[in-house]
């Protein structure tokens, strides 16, 4: 009798392990949390963490790790991750140099990725995979919505700026496509440049009417400051990452006026943005910028696939994440055949704000259901 | 290309110059004194850049911001030369590499500990924002004059200080003779102490002043670093004047470089490789001029012994 409670008591524990193991879920997240690019990852990781908080689900264990925007130091975390950690699916990467580096060899292994932010054009053209999932855009999405708009508003010679990374490049493709027409001149900058002199000087001598630069980050407020200061007076745009709200309040009344494009505003319309704009308020205190839009999302996008399969059963998993069954903070989603999203791209204003700070305001729509033009290079 | 868009990146050259200057004066003394390599030398830019930004935030007046980041830094100087730098003298200098490269592991780390790891975000003064008319009719931001003529009054305040002051002769002599100064009763100890918080003072002024232009984040210092070693070397380890004239070549040539390069590639190019190419190109300038210098002038263009 004894040991046959034992080994009833031994079956059970061994089963209920079994179970957990195979119901668990680890996700582990390559984001960048220290340097100039810091605040894109801190935003991606707190909006992911909400979207599992609000959840309430306890079988998901989100593993963390900065990449401090190396692309060697992101190599080693996902070979750490995918070998010591098993991990299911993959996520957090906000640059596309560094998404390059390490989402090829991530997904040909088996493992799940959702990018939460980096689109660069290889992996949404002939390099797609039917593992890596983009849930934010194709880097080209929002600067070709810009291109679009600039038009229509009737700039005839802007100058374009960008960084010489992928992300860079694509940007610069991505205007010129839906611009269509004379652009001033093409400026690229290094990743993470401090000092934008040199540059300043230039659009000063040429003869833009406007100027449309694409600076993520750090770059962005230095940019923003020296710019500020050099008299230099021609209207500026940009995609949401060079006007994010922590670029702007670091920027100050310069920043006022200036209007960019993005798939996400804070005070659009819709349930689900609700609930993530107060969530997020709450939590953290201030305004959720686009990237914690994109890092709630991935994660909604994922709870919604969990509800329908485990990632150990791949076809389901990647059918169930296919479907794109989730609110999104963006009002409408879907995938296009690539895994990249299909989606609106609004028109924001920076204006002054309650509290006397700049903040983002929505204006209008620049351009509906805007896909990538990568997608037709893509066999899957 | 025209002659106002030359003039002013003249002057952004002339600007980079003498904030690399400020750099590597005190990296120059330092090695020229001591015989030290000092790779955290980069560490007091960051001090310097860091309290001035929280001494802004917390009074509102960057004038004090300044000072304190300032005196940080050569306190810092001081305490780091006091507790580890004084051992490392008659080491090898393998040893006093290995020995700063950790000091730069350990401020980061500190630095990144007590401020975390977003950059801090400093604005010049009210006063100094803003531009001015150049002659030709472009502007140019006051701020940056102002960092030009702050460098060209250091220049001429370590000029006098080196070669009318007693420091200043000690520290000459400190330069050529190490064994004969102490031999004369100098207390050799505190003038180290005295040189290496100068130096660190610079630094923390070339931080602070730098820290208000672009951000204050953790390993500022260490590009610029690489570019002071540059400068030391192409103006002759231990000069003053070698500094002065190595970091306005540099920083002249390095402007120019990323401009003009890329724009030269553009002519048959497209831009995204024009630039690729262009700026690798622009970035190795520096080095290239190094080295034909050093293959013509081994000991650097104004070398301090000789």
């Amino acid at each position: 009798m004894k040991t046959l409670a034992r080994l009833g008591l031994g079956l059970l524990i061994s089963s209920s392990m079994g179970l957990a193991h195979a119901e668990e879920v680890k996700i582990g997240m390559i984001t960048t949390l220290s340097g100039g690019g810091s605040h894109l990852g801190v935003d991606v990781r707190d909006g992911f963490m909400l979207a599992i908080e609000q959840s309430g689900r306890d079988d998901i264990e989100v593993l963390i790790q900065d990449d401090a925007r190396r692309p060697d130091l992101a190599k080693s975390l996902s070979n750490e991750f995918m070998q010591r950690d098993e991990v299911d699916i993959m996520t957090g990467i906000i640059w596309s140099n560094l998404a390059m580096a390490v989402v090829p060899s991530v997904v040909r292994q088996g493992t799940f990725y959702l990018s939460p932010n980096a689109g660069p054009s290889d992996l949404a053209g002939r390099m797609c995979h039917e593992n890596y999932f983009n849930v934010a855009y194709q880097n080209d999405n929002l600067h070709g919505a810009m291109g679009a708009y600039m038009r229509e508003q009737g700039f005839e010679k802007p100058l374009l700026m960008a960084p010489n990374y992928p992300a860079g490049t694509d940007a610069l493709a991505g205007f010129k496509h839906l611009y269509e027409g004379e652009v001033a001149d093409e400026i690229y900058t290094q990743l993470g440049q401090t000092d934008y002199a040199a540059e300043i000087a230039q659009i000063r001598a040429s003869d833009a009417d406007s100027l449309f630069f694409f600076l993520p980050g750090g770059m962005g407020i230095s940019f923003m400051k020296q710019w500020a200061n050099s008299g230099v007076d021609l209207p500026v745009f940009g995609p949401a990452f060079s006007f994010d709200e922590i670029i702007i309040k670091a920027v100050g009344s310069a920043a006022i006026g200036t209007r960019n494009t993005s798939s996400w505003a804070y005070d659009m319309e819709n349930d689900a943005n609700r609930v993530f704009v107060d969530g997020f308020r709450e939590a953290h205190d201030r305004n959720p910028t686009l990237y914690a839009a994109q890092g709630y999302d991935t994660a909604s996008l994922i709870l919604s696939a969990l509800d329908k399969a485990h990632p150990d059963d791949q076809d389901a998993f990647r059918e169930a994440l296919r479907e794109a069954d989730f609110a999104s903070v963006r009002g409408k989603f879907r995938f296009g055949s690539n895994q990249h999203p299909i989606q609106d791209i609004y028109v924001r204003e920076v204006v002054e704000g309650d509290d006397g700070e700049p903040t983002n305001r929505l204006v209008g729509i620049a351009v509906e259901d805007i896909q990538d033009v990568y997608a037709e290079q893509c066999r899957m | 290309m025209s002659a106002t868009l030359l003039v002013e990146q003249l002057i952004n050259g002339l600007q980079l110059g003498t904030m690399l200057f400020l750099m590597a004066s005190g990296l120059t003394l330092v090695f020229g004194v001591m015989g030290l390599i000092n790779l955290a030398h980069g560490a007091f830019y960051m001090v310097g850049a860091f309290v001035t930004a929280t001494v802004t935030g917390a009074t509102g007046s960057f004038l004090l911001g300044l000072v304190a980041g300032i005196l940080a830094a050569a306190a810092v100087g001081a305490l780091v030369e006091l507790l580890v730098i004084r051992r490392l003298y008659h080491r090898q200098h393998l040893d006093q590499v290995l020995a700063t490269f950790a000091l730069i592991l350990i401020f980061s780390e500190g630095t990144r500990w007590l401020f975390g790891s977003s950059p801090l975000w400093l604005s010049p003064p009210e006063l100094l924002s803003g531009s001015v008319a150049l002659p030709g009719g472009s502007r140019y931001p006051i701020y940056r004059l102002v960092i030009i003529a702050v460098g060209m009054v250091v220049a001429a305040g370590l000029y006098l200080l080196i070669s009318h002051t007693r420091l200043g002769m000690r520290i000459r002599a400190g330069e050529s003779d190490r064994e004969m100064i102490g031999a004369l009763g100098v207390n050799i100890a505190r003038l180290y102490t005295l040189v290496f918080a100068l130096g660190a003072a610079l630094a923390g002024l070339a931080g602070a002043l730098v820290g208000a232009l672009q951000s204050v984040q953790v390993g500022m210092g260490e590009p610029v670093l690489i570019l002071a070693f540059v400068v030391i070397v192409i103006g002759g380890i231990g000069s003053i004047k070698g500094a002065l004239f190595g970091a306005i070549l540099v920083g002249v040539v390095d402007t120019l470089g990323r401009v003009f390069l890329p724009a030269l590639f553009g002519l048959f190019m497209g831009p995204s490789e024009a630039s690729g190419v262009g700026t690798a190109l622009a970035a190795m300038l520096i080095y290239i001029l190094m080295a034909v210098i050093l293959a013509f002038k081994p000991k650097g263009l104004f070398s301090a012994n000789g």
